[in-house]
């Protein structure tokens, strides 16, 4: 990938920014997605928690379902290929998919090496707990962050807790003095030219996303106020009763996260949220998936 | 002097901090409140489907649209360009409609085809063209002014103090085309 073509998938990302990507199944439930005001939908075969009731391997989707939702909507379209299976990858870029994400939502192909993403054209968005993880994968190519989570549960414990360690380590670095910032590096497993842009810049080098768990209005705001610069949401609009209402009061409360006020009244009358499982509850925990 | 930036999704903090460079004064707007005591009017890049719903949403649409057909400066890239215009080719739902023109949406493709180029933009010579899923514009008023055009196809128009551009000078470090339309908003 060429300097200009990664600077062109990091603007993408920045376009994406305040926004809200929804995962969807069917080019209907793409459009009711663009309909509601989606920035971009992730297009799969199974939602995380359908993946989670299903079990057994879950892979890449079918490339023609994908295509028919390409053709359903005007907003960007991404998918997910398994960690470290970069002919996933290649089919995903083959087909002109705007974003791939490498995602631990589905089986791990490669249970050591991540894609070498810098190898590809199409820009890749992946997944991180903390520090460390983001900016290997951002060295490894990624021109986008966002939250694991705890994918399929509705239960936002695990986004809150990436993003605020990610932050508290992110302030952490600036704070260092610039020769112990070759230490942290050592420590952290990561390019000292990158720890050295987030100590001077106070930020990933890259747009950073929630995900994971996000289920309500307010589930979006408060990741707005703890610092993502947008939302994903998976399971939580079409596991929930209504999800054309739902995902548009999502979208309004991540425009105006601070306007209490407003996100109250777009939190009424929403019909019922997914009825959500708490991480101890779970067999597979997915945010272990690649380090 | 005070510029408005619509911030309800998409790139606007790039725009605040080329003013923040510029020494202006700006405001995010976010609701109709936010929407007052400005001398000009950043629409930023994003997606311009969902800016679209949301400044109906929150009424922020009439508002706009009125400033702007009473003569506020605006500044419009990418998704700002498809609010602007008056025409869509590839999509029923249009916008402010304040700008006759007509633009296609994601005229080059999806991300593979976004692009980087350089070209004269009216009098600025040499600016960094930053093109992201973007469109351009097929047709064009009478009174429209074409302020650059890249294969032939146009990219760039004013018309009276209305600045609309299919590319991102926001995301470049070259300040020239927001010290134009400061001085757009100072005349």
């Amino acid at each position: 990938m060429s300097t200009t073509q990664y600077d062109l998938n990091k603007g993408l990302a920045q376009m994406l920014k305040g926004g809200v990507i929804m995962d969807v199944t069917t080019p209907e439930q793409a459009r009711i997605a663009e309909e509601a005001g989606a920035c971009a939908v992730m297009a799969l075969e199974r939602i995380p928690a359908d993946i989670r009731a299903a079990g057994g391997v879950s892979r890449m989707s079918d490339p023609k379902m994908i295509k028919g939702i390409q053709e359903a909507v005007s907003i960007p379209v991404m998918a997910k290929c398994r960690i470290g299976h970069f002919v996933e990858a290649q089919i995903l870029e083959a087909i002109e998919i705007d974003y791939i994400d490498e995602s631990e939502v589905l089986s791990p192909a490669d249970d050591v090496y991540h894609i070498d993403k810098t190898k590809f054209k199409v820009p890749f968005v992946c997944g991180a707990r903390d520090l460390g993880e983001a900016l290997r994968r951002i060295q490894e190519g990624a021109s986008m962050i966002r939250t694991k989570g705890e994918p399929g549960t509705g239960d936002v414990v695990q986004a809150v807790r990436h993003i605020r360690k990610m932050n508290s380590e992110i302030r952490n670095v600036v704070s260092l003095s610039t020769d112990e910032l070759f230490e942290k590096a050592k420590q952290l497993q990561v390019p000292y030219e990158l720890l050295l842009y987030v100590h001077e810049h106070g930020k990933l080098p890259v747009v950073n996303f929630a995900a994971g768990g996000v289920a309500t209005p307010a589930d979006a705001a408060l990741m707005m106020q703890l610092g993502a610069e947008g939302v994903f949401v998976g399971s939580g609009i079409f596991k929930s009763g209504n999800p054309a209402k739902r995902a548009s009061a999502i979208v309004q409360a991540v425009t105006n996260y601070t306007d209490a006020k407003l996100i109250a009244e777009l939190s009424q009358n929403l019909g019922e949220a997914m009825v959500g499982i708490n991480p101890s509850e779970i067999k597979i925990i997915m945010e272990e998936r690649g380090k | 002097m005070r510029i408005g930036i619509l911030a309800v999704q998409g790139a606007f903090i790039e725009h605040e901090k080329i003013l923040e460079k510029l020494g202006v004064d700006y405001v995010e707007i976010r609701q109709k409140k936010d929407f007052t005591g400005i001398d000009g009017l950043i629409l930023p890049g994003g997606e311009s489907t969902v800016q679209g719903k949301l400044i109906k949403k929150l009424g922020l649409h009439e508002e706009i649209k009125s400033s702007i057909e009473n003569g506020l400066p605006v500044l419009a890239t990418c998704a700002g360009l498809i609010l602007l215009a008056q025409n869509i080719e590839n999509d029923s739902t249009v916008h402010l409609r304040t700008l006759p023109v007509t633009v296609k949406r994601n005229a080059y493709g999806r991300q593979l085809g976004s692009f980087l180029t350089n070209s004269n933009v009216g009098e600025i010579a040499d600016f960094p063209l930053v093109f992201i899923r973007a469109p351009y514009i097929t047709k064009v008023g009478s009174k429209v002014r074409v302020l650059a055009s890249v294969d032939n196809n146009i990219v760039g128009v004013e018309y009276g103090k209305q600045i609309g551009l299919a590319f991102h000078p926001e995301m470049t470090g070259d300040n020239r085309i927001h010290e134009r339309f400061i001085h757009n908003c100072i005349s």
